[in-house]
């Protein structure tokens, strides 16, 4: 943005020093901020789009958009937010969202800490090769392990059980996780353990009573990372489970669309609306910690 | 050359671990630990293991065998690299694969230009940056079932704004039908919607990059009376070699295995036009249930991962 500014300003060499610099700085600054709404703007708008189209009855969606019923809708209608719970059952889909993503994200918080810890601290022989792995296994195409993972939860008769789902997530959750609670804990000075272990505290009671509490900020981040990466699989869910009582919420969320013969969009969106604001508000609420979070693993 | 010397600052844990070797206590102390250590990694390394290494085995397996459930549990029969010479002779795997390759390098080169800006624009101190963060953030958190019916009412012929708004500015662009009907306009809107929720973790990637970048090369620069494009192409650009080089990869694969938006929005269609090498995975592994051809399929999908990110690795390792 500000790149394009600046060769048009210094296209003007008649102009003195200073005056091309203030010109090239308000110019530079114009084109700045309308980059920065334009980012806005195509993040967010289709937000507001499926939010309005969520607010439209079943009859102002068979007549489309146009009209008075525009970029602000003609009257709003809350009918598919009660129409997706009442036709559609979409709260047993959204429960086993729910329960999936909550014990995924605790079991991958427990899981990441420990290993992550034992990779920063405890001078394991071979760690960099399992920490190169780990990364590896974070990069491993999803639908590669589709095949083999329909066989074996066929043959343990998981298959078409959401449950199976908080292990097979793992993959999603635990390559960046324990990259970053391992770099997290190697920036705790080793001072703090080697006074409670003076003390003679065990290295166990060392990382319960010394380490987790100075740790909670950046188990807390990864729990967030976890739990956003275990609410959006779609690969998995679509591949194992059969019956829509069975399904997660994204999947369920694509056969609203599949099972009518006008697409109600009123009624996708309304359940897309609703898995969407819980991911809003961790955003809101945490944008720092998972910004800082989703870079941990990339540069150390 | 020069653009590792910050990140490599950037480590003050390693001065930790190369303590001296103390007495008889810590020489146990450690020893024990190191025992405790195998134990907490082991749970990672066994699930990680569980479902990476195990599909690839299974697969490599599967995938010289005929192994399909449609035909019963038949006894699986040896079948050499038969399933290999169908892919590679297989005008759908061939389709697909040059389609996969051809959305994967329109969509790196456009994303990262497109997260290249976004980053700079994070990267400054402004009022509204928290503003921008956020809105930027969303729409990578949001799962792609979102991002694919987001832009699929988007571009809905009825419900959609986009037709709304080119219906405004020419009658007879009202009502376009873009999925499923032409193969360009199909893509463009998968494009449109992967992107959406792609580039801003890519830039958050160049964002960290930026952020290591330290800040009294910029002032010498400008002492020196480099301007702003100079500074970009010559000092910015090669010091963010090493995040663009993580930003690349990340980006490569993703676009490489799509699936989620192509099962969503086209299932593939229209006919076959926008089927890629992971919807033709899913399809020969879940709707034909044909594990053997599968297998070849997901093996070759594991190859090309691993020889791709190999060439992005050597193509950015800096020239001496």
């Amino acid at each position: 943005m500000t790149a394009t500014a600046d060769t048009t300003a210094m296209s003007v060499p008649s102009a003195t020093p200073r005056r091309a610099r203030r010109r090239r700085g308000t110019l530079g600054q114009v084109l700045f901020y309308l980059g920065v709404i334009i980012a806005i703007v195509i993040s967010l708008f289709p937000f507001y789009w499926i939010l309005r189209t969520s607010l439209e009855s079943n009859a102002q969606i068979s007549a489309g958009v146009g009209g008075s019923n525009g970029i602000v809708p003609s009257h709003l209608s809350f009918s598919a937010y009660i129409d997706v719970f009442s036709k559609q059952d979409f709260l047993t889909p959204l429960l086993n969202s729910i329960i999936v993503a909550l014990v995924n994200t605790v079991v991958t918080v427990i899981v990441a800490s420990l290993a992550g810890y034992a990779l920063a601290r405890l001078d394991i022989r071979g760690a960099g090769a399992i920490l190169a792995f780990i990364l590896l296994a974070g990069f491993f195409p999803v639908l590669a392990m589709v095949g083999p993972l329909f066989l074996l939860l066929k043959n343990l008769g998981l298959l078409d059980n959401v449950y199976p789902l908080i292990v097979v997530y793992l993959v999603y959750t635990l390559p960046i996780t324990t990259w970053l609670l391992k770099n997290f804990f190697e920036q705790i000075p080793r001072e703090l353990e080697e006074a409670a272990m003076v003390d003679g505290a065990t290295r166990l009671q060392t990382l319960r009573k010394v380490v987790i509490p100075v740790a909670v900020p950046a188990v807390f981040t990864a729990g967030i990372l976890a739990f956003i990466l275990a609410w959006n699989d779609f690969a998995f869910a679509v591949s194992f489970l059969v019956t829509p009582a069975h399904f997660t919420a994204p999947l369920a969320i694509v056969t609203f669309g599949e099972s009518q013969f006008q697409v109600f969009y009123n009624l996708i969106d309304a359940a897309v609306v609703i898995i969407s604001i819980p991911i809003a508000l961790l955003v809101l609420l945490a944008q720092r910690r998972i910004v800082s979070g989703l870079t941990a693993g990339s540069f150390r | 050359m020069a653009a590792e010397a910050p990140l490599r600052a950037r480590r003050p844990a390693l001065r930790w671990k190369s303590r001296p070797p103390g007495s008889a206590t810590t020489a146990r102390r450690t020893a024990a630990d190191r025992r405790l250590g195998y134990l907490l990694v082991a749970p990672v390394l066994i699930l990680l293991l569980l479902v990476t290494a195990y599909p690839l085995i299974y697969n490599l397996w599967n995938s010289f065998h005929f192994v399909n459930l449609s035909f019963g549990a038949l006894p699986h029969k040896f079948v050499g690299g038969q399933n290999y010479t169908k892919m590679f002779t297989s005008s759908a795997w061939l389709a697909a694969l040059e389609r996969t390759l051809a959305f994967t390098v329109v969509s790196v080169v456009l994303d990262t230009i497109a997260a290249i800006g976004l980053a700079l624009m994070l990267h400054r101190k402004f009022r509204g940056r928290g503003v921008l963060r956020a809105a930027v953030l969303i729409p990578w958190a949001v799962p792609t079932v979102v991002s694919a019916m987001l832009w699929k009412t988007m571009f809905d012929p009825r419900s959609g704004f986009v037709d709304y708004f080119l219906g405004a500015l020419h009658p007879s662009w009202a009502s376009i039908t873009w999925l499923n009907a032409s193969v360009w306009r199909s893509w463009t809107v998968i494009f449109i919607a992967d992107a959406w929720k792609n580039v801003p973790f890519i830039a958050i990637i160049l964002l960290a990059g930026l952020q290591v970048i330290p800040t009294d090369i910029y002032e010498a620069a400008r002492i020196d009376g480099a301007g702003t494009v100079e500074t970009f192409w010559r000092l910015t650009l090669p010091l963010l070699k090493p995040a663009l080089m993580v930003a690349v990869i990340f980006r490569t694969l993703q676009a490489l295995l799509v699936f989620d938006v192509i099962y969503i929005m086209t299932g593939g269609g229209p006919g076959n036009s926008t089927q890629t090498l992971s919807f033709l995975n899913y399809q020969t592994f879940i709707t034909s249930l044909d594990f053997g051809y599968g297998g070849a399929i997901s093996v070759m999908l594991v190859v090309m991962a691993l020889v791709i990110s190999y060439v992005i690795v050597r193509a950015f390792r800096p020239r001496t």
